[in-house]
């Protein structure tokens, strides 16, 4: 069966009609790429990192480019959280409890420099950084970051996905675990 | 039991017509429809970006001057204006005839700020703001830039003071006073 599916290697003398008009892919692949293609991101907006978040939503950036244009202010509809701001010790455990609440699998990006690394909130009231809380994937610098920077940590959360499904590993697996109180 | 308030009797559209609500929808139509043919405004990213000002702080960056001498001479300005304290440096004895320079240098890329303090104060003007605005990285070890990634970001700036012509210059020569009395170590 899968011989008539791919054709013999070097073709001489099969009939690769087959090949012309069928695509075939792994299972996990396929999941991937319909993911990786509709990311919706919860936007946990707790500071002026909002406002470029949703500059990268609206006409100018267009993040719906990437399929990724429906912020889903439940976090049961969202797969991606994108922690835009200051994460203050008050508002940490919201922060996880969204997370938690997010089906997988779930991708995290800390955007700014608070939520990447508390910034310059070196502060008793500031998490130092929202990966002491959640795993993040992708980390963006800028104070704010530009959308563009916005776009390029979807882009590559889009292709870590891929890179899980190739190297046959569940979404979720080889996530980062939250780096405690490191800093 | 009594009626709070004035009852009011909600007015009645005798139309036909607007009880279809079809001008309404038609009015809504009419304005998506006027936009399809306004110009277009989406700039399609990683093939086309934003042309940034001059003056655009990105993340910071050291560099050299046309000697090809690294111009930082660790004076510790930038550590200690840096608001998130996002710079460390440790300086060493260098041969050049400059006497110091860093050892290590590393910019925290999660901490900074893109302020601007450490271009601003540094009487060497060996630090930048680029204009890169897109890194993003995976780990908070990643994002924190060596001395040798930020030389290469920064790349060469022309110096029109020379300010240590001399004493560079003069390194070529054995007999130049800092080379001789500094037990000189790398």
């Amino acid at each position: 069966m899968s011989e008539t599916l791919h054709g013999s290697i070097d073709g001489a003398g099969e009939d690769r009609t087959f090949d012309q008009w069928v695509m075939t892919t792994r299972l996990a692949e396929y999941v991937a790429w319909g993911r990786k293609n509709s990311l919706w991101p919860m936007p946990m907006g707790l500071a002026c990192c909002a406002i470029e978040l949703m500059a990268m939503v609206a006409p100018r950036y267009d993040v719906a480019r990437f399929g990724a244009e429906a912020l889903r202010f439940s976090p049961r509809q969202a797969d991606l959280m994108i922690v835009a701001g200051t994460v203050t010790k008050k508002m940490a455990p919201a922060v996880k409890r969204i997370f938690d609440q997010m089906p997988e699998p779930k991708w995290v990006i800390a955007m700014g420099a608070c939520a990447s690394s508390g910034g310059m909130f070196r502060s008793y009231s500031v998490t130092q950084g929202v990966d002491e809380i959640i795993p993040v994937d992708v980390y963006i610098p800028g104070c704010p970051p530009r959308p563009e920077a916005l776009i390029e940590g979807i882009m590559r959360v889009q292709r870590l996905l891929d890179e899980r499904a190739r190297a046959r590993r569940p979404a979720g697996a080889g996530r980062p675990e939250p780096v405690g109180a490191a800093r | 039991m009594p009626l709070i308030g004035k009852q009011v009797t909600r007015p009645r559209s005798r139309r036909p017509l607007s009880a279809t609500y079809l001008t309404s929808i038609l009015k809504g139509m009419w304005i998506t429809l006027r936009h399809i043919f306004r110009p277009k405004v989406t700039m399609q990213y990683p093939e086309q970006t934003w042309q940034l000002p001059e003056n655009y702080r990105g993340l910071p960056a050291l560099v050299k001057d046309d000697g090809g001498r690294v111009k930082c001479v660790a004076c510790f300005l930038c550590e200690y204006v840096c608001p998130p304290k996002a710079i460390e440096i440790e300086a060493q004895e260098i041969t050049t005839g400059v006497e110091k320079g860093p050892k290590i240098f590393n910019i925290n890329m999660l901490r900074c700020i893109m302020c601007g303090y450490c271009e601003e104060v540094c009487p060497e003007q060996a630090i930048f703001l680029t204009k890169e605005s897109t890194t993003i990285g995976l780990s908070r070890a990643e994002m924190i830039f060596p001395k040798e990634k930020l030389l290469a970001m920064g790349g060469v700036r022309p110096d029109p003071i020379k300010k240590w012509a001399r004493l560079t210059r003069a390194e070529g020569h054995q007999e130049t006073p800092v080379a001789a009395q500094s037990g000189v170590v790398r």
